[in-house]
């Protein structure tokens, strides 16, 4: 058993026992920002979430690592969590899905964990004094006050994660959604996606389940880096654009936010999470960093146009401020918890809709997939047999 | 959406007597519901036969009524009442069950009443079997599939439409005999053959086996604008098979990826829809396959139920609350959440602790039941307890059972058992099996190998083996318990000092004492709903070992009340709703009350109720942490019946501030040698008695007793093993059984009173004056358990003269004792009028409730405030009130439950529940509780009597009137002699050793419409068993004792007389006090 610090910026020290990958005197301490997520499942789906590259994350169920890993229940190539702290690990998984331990996992990933602190007294720190970055480190190999010392040193919004995560190369995507009774997803052929409305998924850190989202209510999908210009996405003859989540700050992503400025109007967009900031803008209106940020699988929020409830799944530090969205964009969901802004939806000409939570879920609760059809309907102007 | 406007009043029913599957937790729904809609200023009308609930306190309805819940009393309730709407989903089955039928007899159409919670077609369609079926197949999801077949060809024919594994169970046979499973093609002929042979009508029902598949229940809410949320999801410890009220329950989830959980979630949401429950919550049952995750739905309950209490309980989300807002219009998202109260009920609580549920067996109490756990439910009660872990929270609900266990102990369960044995034992699904788990890991036994026997998820196995694994350690003495890390890790996997004490051959107090120095010491967490997303309000709280401790109790002048834990026969809901008004009490007069327990069905574990609530065993480890964290003025332990009362001798000793009457006094009364010193020094009587301890010192002192006599082990409560013991044949059968008598625990005899009137008297005595609350006469003879007599108020027979004797020696006993608070003395009035002391109890008794109800007192709450230092003068209760209707309480019992199980009354109680009758006359009053008790009296017909020779003379007197009523008599050999001598017309039947045709084929028949049977002494008691067991399971009256027969009578009178009853509420009945 090796022992290991969780060192937070405001100079608290917590020890736990390490798991997962081991450091070495070699390897620098890890560091990020430490957020917590309220989910009561899907730790895997979390874990290989883009958007917490360069975070810490803390999960407040009791449990985790109950139901194992395995090859299906990622969102994306590798795990982007840099960090995971857990109140107690179940070294031992139960689930018929279940291939390898969360240990073993995160051991071959490269990615250290911290188990045995008191995750609701780090949730409650965070509530109270605001997310701040954390760094991990082993017993004998680092100190607690050096790490303390290293973890006042960085700040997470100076990074540009979206670069880190964002695919180098265009593809096409053909997972579509998963079949429980089969226990795998469903494959869609090239040939049977000719014919389909061409959605480009700008990719700033991009979760599968999006792309399966969008392959299944009909579209046929491209995912593109994040750099990619106007006249290149233009190339690729696009009938609609969609705006991916990601990591980290959106003012940093100007060239983007420019691109999406040249994009409106010549193509519909749909945009979740930073997709939403993005896009909003784009539109003129401007982003704030919130106290502890949305993360969780339970977040109540409200559709404006029909004054139904969603629950909702969030993961986001920042927000869309109510102030400055120019009179054509129109707010149209809202975070009944706090209030905030949680969707704009812009009318006339420009076509485009962006939420700021996860309309895609995995995990979480599925109450908001209807905005997939919603977007396929903006484009083809098909009317989509909605089921809410 | 606003509230609705349209409707003033609303009706509610209760949901009755406590039953095994109806327990506190409709007290708690209802009493949610009823304050909720007051704030909203409906007009609110109850109906609730049971008078042991905070529900039908006449504060909190406009109307009350302790009515009968039956389709005509409801239906002259509503037509004197009117009301605009019913609510149909707090009463648990009970009022699904009434309004289905008053709604077939067009009753609600015809006084213009709207049903709101589930509507008519939504709870059909939920309880129907076949329609249920489609409505499901018609959303996509897949029932169980089953089949009725009745030949082996047309069995075949389902079987091969179902598949292997499936279940056989025949028709109409009791228990489920006869059934069986079939795994293959070989099997299907002789199984299929027995069963359709056993059931009478030669037909079997064949249904897919879902046996070893996990279980998962969702909690689900849904308003009328369609939003729906899932509270909470709990997985079963106990695979299907199980009743999940029997089921060790976890929550969260633990064994589900997100896919399967969403899977069913989003099923669950289209089930709530189709089934179109439109205003509040459901209870919806899954199976999933646990090597394929295929989905199987089980059920729907379109209402609140004993699991939606428990997730409210285990998330802070008020369920039955929160209900009742949406059923009169208001919309998830317009309700906040109580605990954070910035953010909306319209959101999916996120909990980071475990929570587990046990449920509380009697079995002890029922020797001849098959403690084999099935689909029909058997528990009597359950304790929740919440950790940072599994572990600790499993071995905290182990802590919180009371049965004497307080961790994986219960060694004498296993002695002398073969490991094989042991396996075997872990097989079968019974309340013991947990601890057998633990002994089979003890013994080497695998994961794999108890996931194969069990069927129970590894991944809780593996959480159990770690807990052996450490005790072995322990045990071992690889654990230096000086040191504050390794003791830290033993607390935070829930060991309770008493097992660490165990393990390590050292006394609990050693443990504490040597924890508060190292500084290892409970940390407390709060639930609050959103896993500490948002700040939190109220103080619900539960301890853990974790690092941060959120309690920071302000210095308030405060009182804390113990309560009383998991219900069990002997304690169940009066001494909840005793202590719920002490808290009431405490905040009336200024002082914050905290209250400790750890039944989740309760009043009393509503964080609304108290000012501060700790979710925690009662036991001494976890009280006396609360007490020096929150250090109050006063602890009460006389509310909680035996549950703080067995706390209270340690916590004196170690200086906690209880208040209320002495623990000295309760100690003479509970002593028996003190106890009949105090009461020679008073010059009252007592029933001569003895103790003994062998078997020829008990026959000695029998002799000196004379027979009949009682008897009963010296170290057993609620009556437990108690018997009356006719002749010395029986004395040595009695201790032939060897379970009850050893050198340091004898055996008590007492003279057995015969034909004596039992007493109950509840009196409040603050110091300088004593009330009497209520002078009760028991139906019954003494001898039968006071708990199970029925009871009237005031006494119809006994003189004034009597009675005042009554209370003269209750005074004299109260200021002997010191009361401060309530007492209660159990009288035995012989046939002369020589008054004879039972019992005495200086603490709240069982009768409380009802007293209050017959009264318009609340007598529990009088006695709290006396115990603050507010004197009965101060409260203007200065004498004992007056009243003009006579009120009758009857037990209520499990017997249709256990079969085979006799339902012959004794000294050991066995009701589970009770309900009350009240009017104007005694006759009127005790067949409104015998009816309300599902007793549905007849007034004509024909009646069996059998009778033991002792109550030959006393039936004289009721012949006469059941003569008169119309009744034919038929009797056994030596009661038809009797009677025909006394000149009565009767007609002989055979005893059933006789020979056909003899009394249980006319029982069988339907030939008998009551029975009177008094059976005497152990033999003719197993002739009768017979004729009791086939009455009971043709639902044919009985009455097993003269008295009770005679009231019957009565009721019968009143009832042909008057066949209608008026209805009254209880705030009318009083104000013409």
């Amino acid at each position: 058993m090796r022992e290991a610090y969780l060192a937070l910026a405001d100079g608290t020290v917590y020890s736990g026992m390490a798991f997962g990958s081991e450091l070495s005197l070699d390897t620098p301490p890890v560091w990020g920002e430490v957020v917590f997520n309220t989910s009561m499942f899907g730790y895997q789906e979390i874990l290989t979430d883009p958007s917490y590259a360069g975070q810490i994350m803390c999960f407040t169920n009791p449990h985790i690592g109950n139901v194992g890993c395995n090859k299906d229940d990622v969102e994306s190539r590798k795990v982007w969590v840099r960090g995971v702290i857990v109140s107690k690990l179940s070294r031992e998984f139960s689930n018929y899905r279940g291939e390898e331990s969360l240990d073993a996992y995160l051991k071959r990933e490269g990615i250290i964990g911290i188990e045995g602190l008191d995750t609701r007294e780090i949730v409650r720190k965070l509530r109270e004094g605001g997310a701040q970055v954390g760094i991990i480190g082993e017993k004998g190999i680092h100190s607690p006050d050096d790490l303390v010392d290293m973890a006042r040193t960085f700040d997470y919004s100076a990074y540009n994660f979206v670069e880190e995560v964002s695919c180098s190369e265009p593809y096409v995507w053909t997972e579509s959604v998963w079949d429980h009774d089969a226990g795998a997803y469903r494959k869609i052929t090239l040939e049977k996606l000719s014919s389909r409305p061409h959605v480009v998924a700008i990719d700033c850190g991009i979760k599968r389940n999006i792309l399966r989202l969008l392959l299944d209510v009909g579209f046929r999908v491209t995912v593109i880096p994040y750099n990619f210009s106007p006249d290149e996405i233009a190339e690729i003859s696009p009938d609609c654009i969609f705006l991916s989540n990601g990591p980290g700050d959106p003012s940093l992503l100007g060239e983007t936010i420019t691109t999406v400025q040249a994009l409106l109007g010549r193509y519909p967009i749909f945009g979740i999470c930073l997709g939403h900031q993005i896009l909003s803008q784009a539109l003129g209106g401007k982003t704030y960093k919130l106290k502890f940020g949305h993360r969780g699988g339970n977040h109540p929020v409200r559709d404006e146009a029909t004054a139904k409830v969603e629950i909702t799944v969030q993961n986001h530090g920042f927000a869309v401020s109510k102030e400055g969205l120019p009179n054509e964009v129109f707010i149209s969901h809202i975070n009944l918890n706090d209030m905030t802004v949680e969707g704009v939806d812009v009318t006339g000409d420009l076509r485009a809709f962006s939420v700021q939570y996860h309309p895609e879920a995995s995990p979480g609760p599925h109450d908001a997939a209807y905005l997939f059809k919603r977007f396929y309907s903006l484009v083809t102007g098909e009317r989509y047999a909605s089921k809410r | 959406m606003p509230r609705r406007d349209d409707i003033k009043s609303i009706l509610l029913i209760g949901s009755g007597p406590i039953t095994i599957g109806q327990a506190c937790e409709f007290d708690y729904s209802g009493t949610q519901a009823l304050a909720a809609l007051k704030e909203e200023g409906y007009r609110l009308i109850l109906v609730n036969s049971n008078p042991a609930t905070i529900m039908t306190d006449p504060e909190l309805a406009d109307r009350t009524y302790i009515e009968p819940i039956t389709p005509d009393f409801v239906e002259r309730i509503i037509n004197k009442e009117r009301p605009d709407a019913l609510l149909t989903t707090m009463g648990g089955q009970t009022a699904l069950n009434i309004v289905l039928e008053l709604n077939d007899k067009g009753v609600f159409e015809e006084y213009g009443c709207e049903l709101i919670g589930a509507k008519i077609d939504s709870i059909r369609t939920a309880e129907d079997r076949e329609l249920f079926r489609s409505a499901m197949e018609e959303i996509g999801l897949q029932p169980a599939k089953s089949g009725i077949a009745h030949s082996l060809e047309e069995a075949e024919s389902v079987i091969k439409e179902i598949g292997y594994p499936c279940i056989i169970r025949p028709s109409r046979t009791l228990g489920g005999s006869g059934g069986g499973i079939i795994s293959n093609q070989s099997q299907v002929k002789p199984v299929v053959s027995r069963a359709l042979n056993t059931s009478p009508n030669r037909e079997i029902l064949i249904e897919e086996s879902l046996v070893g598949w996990k279980e998962i229940e969702l909690e689900v809410m849904r308003d009328l604008k369609d939003n729906v949320v899932i509270v909470c999801g709990i997985e079963n410890f106990d695979p299907m098979g199980v009743h999940t009220g029997d089921s060790i329950t976890v929550a969260p989830i633990q064994t589900l990826t997100d896919k399967e959980y969403q899977a069913l979630r989003t099923a669950a949401i289209q089930v709530i829809r189709r089934i179109g429950v439109d205003t509040g919550g459901s209870n919806i049952q899954f199976a999933i396959h646990p090597d394929t995750g295929k989905i199987v739905i089980i059920e729907m309950n379109p209402r609140v139920s004993r699991s939606s209490a428990l997730v409210s309980k285990a998330t802070g989300f008020p369920i039955a609350k929160i209900a009742a807002k949406l059923a009169v219009g208001y919309t998830l998202d317009e309700i906040p959440n109580d605990i954070t109260r910035e953010t909306p009920a319209c959101f999916e609580p996120s909990i980071d602790y475990v929570v587990v549920k046990i449920p509380r067996f009697n079995f002890e109490k029922f020797p001849f039941a098959d403690p084999t756990l099935g689909t029909q439910m058997k528990s009597v009660g359950e304790v929740m307890a919440i950790g940072r872990n599994f572990q600790e929270a499993i071995q905290k609900a182990v802590c919180s059972l009371e049965i004497g266990s307080y961790g994986f102990d219960r060694k004498s369960l296993f002695k002398g058992m073969e490991r094989d044995k042991i396996i075997e034992r872990c097989k079968t699904p019974t309340p013991e099996r947990l601890w057998f788990l633990a002994e089979a890991f003890r013994l080497g036994a695998t994961v794999d190998e108890l996931y194969k026997t069990s069927g129970i998820d590894p991944w809780f196995l593996r959480e159990i083996e770690e807990i052996v694994a450490v005790e072995r350690a322990l045990r071992d003495g690889e654990y230096n318990l000086s040191e504050k890390d390794e003791l830290l890790n033993l607390k935070k996997m829930g060991f309770s000092d008493r097992r660490i004490a165990s393990l390590t051959g050292r006394n609990e107090e050693d443990i504490r004492e040597g924890r508060a120095k190292l500084g290892v010491k409970p940390a407390y967490k709060t639930v609050d709903t959103c896993a500490a997303e948002f700040v939190a309000f109220t103080p619900y709280l539960y301890s853990s070992y974790d690092r941060e401790n959120e309690n920071h109790p302000p210095e308030d002048k405060k009182i804390i009340i113990l309560g009383s834990g998991p219900n069990r026969i002997g304690q169940g809901i009066e001494f909840d709703y005793c202590c719920v008004h002490a808290v009431f009490a405490f905040q009336e007069l200024g002082y914050k009350a905290v209250m400790v327990n750890c039944n989740p069905e309760t009043v009393s574990t509503d964080y609304n109720i108290s000012d501060r609530l700790y979710f925690e065993p009662l036991t001494l480890e976890h009280v006396l942490e609360i007490i020096e964290i929150e250090r109050p003025v006063g602890v009460v332990v006389q509310f909680g019946g035996q549950t703080p009362l067995k706390l209270s001798g340690e916590l004196e000793r170690l200086g906690v501030p209880i208040i209320g009457t002495s623990v000295e006094s309760i100690d003479i009364a509970e002593d028996r040698e003190r106890f009949t010193q105090l009461i020679e020094k008073l010059s009252l009587r007592q029933p001569e008695h003895a103790t003994a301890k062998s078997i020829d010192d008990a026959i000695f002192k029998a002799r000196k007793l004379g027979y009949p006599l009682m008897i009963r082990p010296s170290f057993v409560l609620g009556g437990r093993a108690m018997r009356v013991i006719h002749d010395e044949r029986e004395l040595m059968d009695y201790f032939a059984e060897g379970l009850y008598v050893s050198n340091d625990r004898p055996v008590l005899l007492d003279r057995y009173l015969h034909n004596a009137i039992e007493v109950d008297v509840d009196c409040v005595s603050d110091g300088s004056r004593v009330v009497m609350a209520g002078i009760m006469e028991h139906i019954e003879r003494a001898g039968i358990h006071s708990g199970d007599s029925s009871c009237a108020i005031p006494p119809p027979t006994l003189s004034e003269e009597v009675q005042n004797e009554l209370r003269r020696q209750t005074e004299l006993l109260a200021d002997a004792l010191n009361v401060r608070g309530l007492m209660n003395v159990q009288f035995a009035v012989a046939k002369f009028g020589e008054i004879y002391i039972l019992e005495v109890n200086p603490r709240a008794s069982r009768t409380v409730p009802f007293v209050s109800k017959a009264t318009g007192i609340p007598w529990a709450k009088v006695a709290a405030k006396v115990m603050a230092g507010v004197s009965l003068e101060e409260q203007g209760i200065l004498a004992s009130p007056s009243i003009s209707h006579v009120a009758v309480k009857t037990a209520v019992f499990p017997f249709h439950k256990f079969a085979g199980v006799d339902r012959l009354l004794g000294p050991e109680m066995k009701s589970t529940g009770e309900v009350m009758g009240i009017d104007g006359n005694f006759g009127g009053s005790f067949f409104r509780a015998q009816y309300a008790s599902q007793n549905a009296l007849p007034v004509s017909g024909t009646v069996f009597i059998s009778l033991a020779d002792d109550d030959k003379e006393a039936v004289l007197d009721i012949m006469p009137d059941l003569i008169s009523l119309g009744f034919r008599v038929v009797a056994t050999r030596g009661t038809c002699d009797f009677l025909r001598k006394n000149g009565f017309k009767c007609m002989h039947i055979n005893k059933v050793r006789e020979g056909s045709p003899h009394i249980v084929d006319m029982l069988s028949a339907g030939e008998i419409d009551l029975v009177i049977n008094t059976p005497e002494g152990i033999g003719p008691l197993l002739d009768s068993k017979s004729i009791r067991l086939v009455a009971n399971e043709m639902h044919v009256p009985t009455y097993t004792t003269v008295s009770g027969a005679s009231a019957a009578v009565e009721a019968m009178k009143i009832l042909k007389d008057n066949g209608d009853f008026e209805v009254l509420a209880l705030q009318d009945r009083l104000k013409g006090e």
